[in-house]
């Protein structure tokens, strides 16, 4: 499934961030999102991710096919590591947690409530989640936030399996993971600051 | 569906879910009216019906700040929006998990707490039926509320200003079905106004929380 985006414009809280953007992400490549604070990353995953509607332009290949991994995990504190996965699995139609949980390192922990969990622990499960997802398009602001380097190697692991199985990535971070993936610096499609005119029609 | 249902079950009974915390306001409020009225017991089987609905519907009003905003911290809603499920599926059973957690459970006090207000014999099982009936729409208001309180700092309070004059409707007919059941009345007309009150929210207001869900996660 080969995600194509042309001429987006997009917008944070009325203002235009970003405008002009295209590209194409093939399946069992990876695209790694780059750009200063405030530039618009964070606004751009949230919209492919279908949170938002962009301004203008074209998505395609994004319906019901991203996993997105936000700054928050979505984990309940009270609920064991097991049944936050589960009810993940369930909730996007996949029965086996096993293999996100072996490939986060996860099993030992398995049975411990997710509030008890370090940051890095909670990160991690909150990364695993993607594998129960089951979808191809995997779409991530800052996954490596509050990850030590061995679990960054096991986060970049388990995108490089992802992207061999014909899946495909597009991360938004400032670390470098070794993965060899195309950059797209977003910083020259900055949109000059205006008003959106028509924010009634938008809003409703 | 069903895995949403659960876990919102589930974190319901775990430490700090709050299951139980409107049965128990309900108790307490419950109990208090007689303090207050002073020990009168004419009085009170008179204004039971009305003060038992109104205390349901104060406990129901207790738990709705948690309905959305805590599924909105921790990122959970933002994961849900993206998933395969609707948003409408997603309000609906959000609103039944409330109801299973707080209205039924206060269908099944309220007999109990009926005796304590000194409730006419006769009023019982119309007092049971008409919270049986009325409570989902309070639910599934509830949710529309939370929906449209999600996201802002100190909801919760213009979430009950929201809310509080949306259950006016379901309160009136609740209470007076109950009223007249108590006092051996036909209970036809409020009965009737109480289950289409109920039944066009449950088919209606999904679709309005679901809509303005989508804008608050911009």
């Amino acid at each position: 499934m080969t995600l194509t985006v042309t001429d987006l414009s997009i917008a944070r809280g009325g203002i235009p961030v970003l405008q002009g953007l295209g590209f194409d992400l093939r399946p069992g490549t990876a695209l790694v999102v780059r750009g200063p604070n405030g530039i618009g990353k964070t606004t751009l995953l949230r919209t492919l991710a279908g949170l938002q509607p962009p301004l203008s332009g074209h998505i395609t290949g994004a319906e019901d096919t991203i996993a997105y991994a936000g700054h928050s995990d979505g984990i309940k504190p009270t609920l064991t590591v097991t049944e936050n996965l589960t009810f993940w699995a369930s909730v996007f139609g996949t029965a086996e947690i096993r293999p996100a949980l072996e490939a986060f390192e996860l099993n030992d922990l398995a049975t411990r409530h997710a509030g008890n969990l370090s940051a890095g622990q909670k990160r991690r499960l909150g990364l695993s989640r993607l594998l129960v997802t089951g979808r191809p398009i995997w779409v991530l602001d800052e996954p490596t936030v509050s990850l030590d380097v061995s679990a960054v190697a096991m986060f970049a692991t388990a995108v490089r399996a992802h992207l061999s199985q014909g899946g495909c990535a597009l991360i938004a971070t400032h670390i470098d993971l070794g993965l060899d993936a195309a950059v797209l610096d977003v910083g020259p499609f900055r949109a000059k600051p205006r008003p959106v005119t028509d924010f009634d029609g938008d809003f409703l | 569906m069903i895995a949403l249902l659960l876990r919102d079950l589930k974190l319901a009974f775990r430490a700090g879910g709050g299951f139980g915390l409107g049965l128990a306001f309900f108790l307490i409020v419950t109990v208090m009216v007689p303090f207050s009225v002073g020990p009168q017991s004419a009085l009170l089987s008179t204004i039971a019906p009305g003060v038992l609905w109104l205390g349901a519907l104060l406990a129901c009003l207790l738990s709705l700040d948690r309905l959305l905003a805590l599924d909105w911290e921790d990122g959970s809603l933002d994961l849900l929006a993206t998933a395969p499920l609707p948003l409408e599926a997603v309000v609906t059973i959000k609103a039944l998990a409330h109801w299973i957690t707080t209205g039924l459970p206060l269908v099944l006090a309220a007999p109990v707490l009926g005796v304590l207000l000194n409730l006419p014999v006769a009023g019982f099982s119309w007092l049971v039926v008409s919270l049986l009936v009325g409570t989902p729409a309070l639910s599934v208001i509830g949710t529309f509320g939370a929906a449209l309180t999600v996201g802002l700092k100190r909801g919760g309070l213009l979430l009950s200003l929201l809310v509080l004059p949306l259950y006016v409707p379901t309160l009136i007919f609740g209470a007076e079905a109950a009223r007249r059941g108590a006092v051996g009345m036909d209970t036809g007309t409020p009965m009737l106004m109480l289950a289409g009150i109920t039944a066009a929210t449950v088919a209606l207001l999904p679709f309005a929380s679901a809509a303005v869900l989508r804008v608050n996660l911009r």
